[in-house]
């Protein structure tokens, strides 16, 4: 067993840092808090000209393929410093699912822009009533010759505002008393046409999200994402990687600045500062070991089936439960609310605890991921829904 | 980076988990209580070279690395095995530390330094015995109190125990007068030590504290590989039960309030196994990192143990209780294993004091 990482991996993070310090600038970082939009196109073109948008893809424009670690290094950086990176992540996701099922056509039309960052894509899986039962869409697509009509609507469709396409579950076909993943089928959908509509949802991180409303929408057969009422296969690819997603780098974050609390305050020989920063800091360890194992794991040609998961799970609810603990500790001035002119570490601590809360949520609920890890470490039986 | 265990790893822990399979089962587990400690099986360990492996080469073991031992000690802390097998490693290589170069039978003389003078010979002499089998070597994990080292592992069956005694590393050597066995929640072969005049000193100052904190860190170490191993089979022991165990009409696992928190069971586990092997692989021994991740990796592994003995207990409901079932094994040991030191609390606040230590010696 060998936990280290080569030191090409520790120069390259070293390069990351230094890119973000040059691109990441305070006056964009400001504006990405106050928009709540975690997308931004001139900093997604710059990483795309370091070849860094699909960075572990194989590729022919000159750039460098990095391999696993070098991803991993590289999201962790990102993450860490709250670089607008949300659109492009998605769209990397959708591209990987029409790199694996989508036609030539589609591939060849989509997949060179991804590269270059020209094309984003946001998520239209949840809808106001099917979020972690996604089988349960009502999204309607109607086939009309060679073109399929759209009607529905879909909910927290982050970025949906600023991406060109949705990449679109719909439901193609019923068949009563048959299985209910049956029958769906996944597009990729212009947002800017007829039949429409974004509203803006906002929400307790200050991020900012949308309900979209189809209506009547026209969509070409050749923009169909793998088979007609074969969409459950596309669905699960994006959400094997929707589950890998690391969110250590978060609870890096917090910790980092409460220790600059705890420091500047003199406070960290206190057996209380210290016993709970102890345990963070040891939190932070495990969620970066078990997210570096599910790497370890691609880079070895395994397939990480309850790791990834297990991986979403620790971080995000020990980012929940350190929020929780850390503001406490810091006592009344953790209150002090990211842009006052008061606040501690920019605010960065306040914003911490509202914004932990919804990674317990989205990407998979921690419901959710324990379901698959109970089933597939576990090896229990599914667990019981009442409309199976 | 490789987060497989090579071959030659494999293979230890198949011979160590062969071994115990014979002579640490449940039965004799049972059996060795409530002393906690069956020669038989410690006879086994012995001939495998279960100190060997602790020992460097120059000192008459094989040199195997932390890691190597916490790979072992997940196995006998899945068996829950009667026999002091990590104070013992963990004695036998301060012995070494103190013994300084090869034992070449001969004094070198007065001295403080690690190898020099009585202390170091007497280290050397007690390695020796303890590697011959002729005396067994236990350490106490908390420092000396007045004159009293309390509740220290294996002391009810070793014939010595290293203490530290304020600035002192002394050699105790137990019997009827110094040593008073207690029956304990773990069934654990733990004593009251009462230093007296008959006690050696091994090393004393600076030198003598940073060796013994050095010994603990691994001794913390081990002891999260153990705990993660004892953990680790309760856990499979209670999925088991929750696949077979009907309710109305379903596995009882088929319930969210059953499976989720064995799913966080599942979870912990892998994060605490990760942890215990990341600490055992820090490069350099007694440095600030090796310190912090030790005191985490025990901190971690305890806690989980903690929950998941817990509900490996509760989740086989009346039968968890009855002492027929094996589950109470490891939830009593799952407790006293760790607790000999400390809270998990404590190892947070080493590992902080070690994390912080820069800012907070100004």
């Amino acid at each position: 067993m060998d936990f280290d990482l080569d030191e090409s991996v520790a120069a390259f993070r070293a390069e990351v840092r230094e890119f973000l310090a040059r691109e990441l600038t305070p006056e964009l970082d400001d504006r990405v808090y106050r928009s709540g939009v975690s997308h931004d196109a001139a900093f997604a073109r710059r990483l795309a000209e370091r070849g860094w948008v699909g960075p572990g893809w194989e590729r022919d424009d000159g750039h460098r393929r990095l391999n696993p670690y070098e991803v991993h290094v590289l999201e962790e950086e990102l993450t860490r410093a709250e670089a607008p990176i949300y659109a492009v992540a998605t769209t990397e996701m959708v591209a990987n699912v029409i790199w694996l099922v989508g036609s030539a056509q589609l591939r060849a039309e989509i997949l060179p822009r991804f590269l270059r960052g020209e094309v984003t894509i946001a998520l239209g899986m949840t809808e106001p009533e099917a979020g972690s039962d996604v089988a349960g869409v009502r999204t309607r697509a109607r086939r009309d010759g060679d073109r399929w009509i759209v009607d529905g609507q879909k909910m927290f469709t982050t970025n949906g505002h600023v991406t060109d396409y949705i990449f679109l579950l719909t439901r193609t076909s019923t068949r009563p008393g048959g299985p209910r993943h049956a029958g769906l089928t996944m597009f990729l959908v212009r947002l800017d046409q007829p039949g429409i509509e974004v509203q803006a949802v906002y929400t307790l991180s200050g991020e900012r999200t949308n309900i979209v409303f189809l209506g009547g929408v026209s969509v070409e057969d050749r923009w169909r994402i793998g088979e007609v009422d074969g969409g459950w296969r596309a669905l699960m690819l994006a959400l094997q990687d929707e589950h890998s997603a690391a969110f250590s780098p978060h609870l890096a974050r917090l910790l980092g600045a409460v220790e600059g609390w705890a420091r500047a305050g003199g406070r960290l020989d206190e057996p209380d500062v210290q016993a709970r920063l102890g345990r963070w800091a040891t939190a932070l360890e495990v969620a970066q070991l078990l997210e570096l194992r599910t790497t370890w794991m691609s880079a070895a040609g395994q397939v990480p089936v309850a790791e990834g998961p297990m991986s979403k799970l620790f971080s995000t609810e020990s980012l929940v439960d350190a929020a929780e603990d850390l503001t406490e500790l810091v006592g009344p001035d953790a209150l002090r609310s990211r842009l006052d002119p008061t606040a501690l570490a920019d605010g960065r601590i306040e914003h911490a605890l509202r914004f932990s809360i919804g990674t317990a949520i989205y990407a998979g609920t921690s419901e959710i991921q324990r379901n698959i890890i109970a089933e597939q470490a576990c090896r229990l039986p599914r667990s019981q829904h009442p409309s199976g | 980076m490789n987060l497989a265990p090579s071959e030659e790893q494999r293979a230890l822990v198949a011979s160590f988990t062969e071994l115990l399979a014979k002579h640490a089962s449940p039965e004799r587990v049972r059996a060795a209580e409530p002393v906690g400690f069956d020669r038989v099986l410690w006879a086994a360990l012995r001939d495998v070279g279960v100190l060997e492996m602790a020992v460097p080469e120059k000192h008459g073991g094989w040199g195997a690395g932390l890691l190597d031992l916490v790979l072992v000690a997940e196995p006998v802390g899945a068996a829950a095995a009667p026999a002091p097998v990590v104070e013992t490693q963990v004695a036998a290589a301060l012995l070494a530390a103190l013994g300084g170069g090869p034992d070449t039978g001969a004094d070198t003389g007065p001295g403080t330094g690690p190898g020099a003078g009585a202390g170091a010979a007497a280290a050397r002499r007690a390695l020796l015995a303890a590697l011959r089998g002729e005396r067994l070597v236990t350490l106490a994990v908390r420092p000396a109190h007045g004159d009293t080292a309390s509740l220290v592992p294996g002391a009810a069956v070793a014939d010595d125990a290293v203490v530290l005694d304020g600035e002192r590393l002394l050699l105790a050597s137990l019997h009827d007068g110094t040593r008073s066995p207690v029956a304990n929640l773990a069934g654990a072969p733990l004593a009251d030590v009462v230093l007296d005049a008959g006690a050696v000193e091994l090393a004393r100052g600076p030198a003598a504290v940073a060796a013994f904190e050095t010994a603990l860190d691994d001794w913390l170490v081990l002891t999260a590989g153990a705990l993660v191993g004892m953990a680790a089979a309760a856990h499979r022991a209670t999925c088991e039960y929750a696949r077979e165990r009907q309710a109305w009409g379903v596995p009882i696992g088929a319930n969210q309030a059953v499976a989720h928190p064995l799913a966080n069971g599942a979870t912990a586990l892998d994060g605490a196994r990760l942890l215990a092997a990341r600490a055992a692989a820090e490069p350099v021994r007694g440095s600030r990192r090796a310190r912090e991740l030790a005191a985490m990796a025990f901190a971690f592994a305890a806690e989980t143990a903690r929950q998941v003995t817990y509900d490996a207990v509760h989740f086989h409901g009346g039968y968890g209780f009855m002492l027929e079932y094996d589950l109470q094994l490891y939830y009593r040991r799952a407790r006293g294993w760790a607790r000999v030191w400390g809270e998990p609390r404590d190892a947070y606040l080493r590992a902080a004091r070690a994390r912080y230590g820069g800012d907070t010696e100004v």
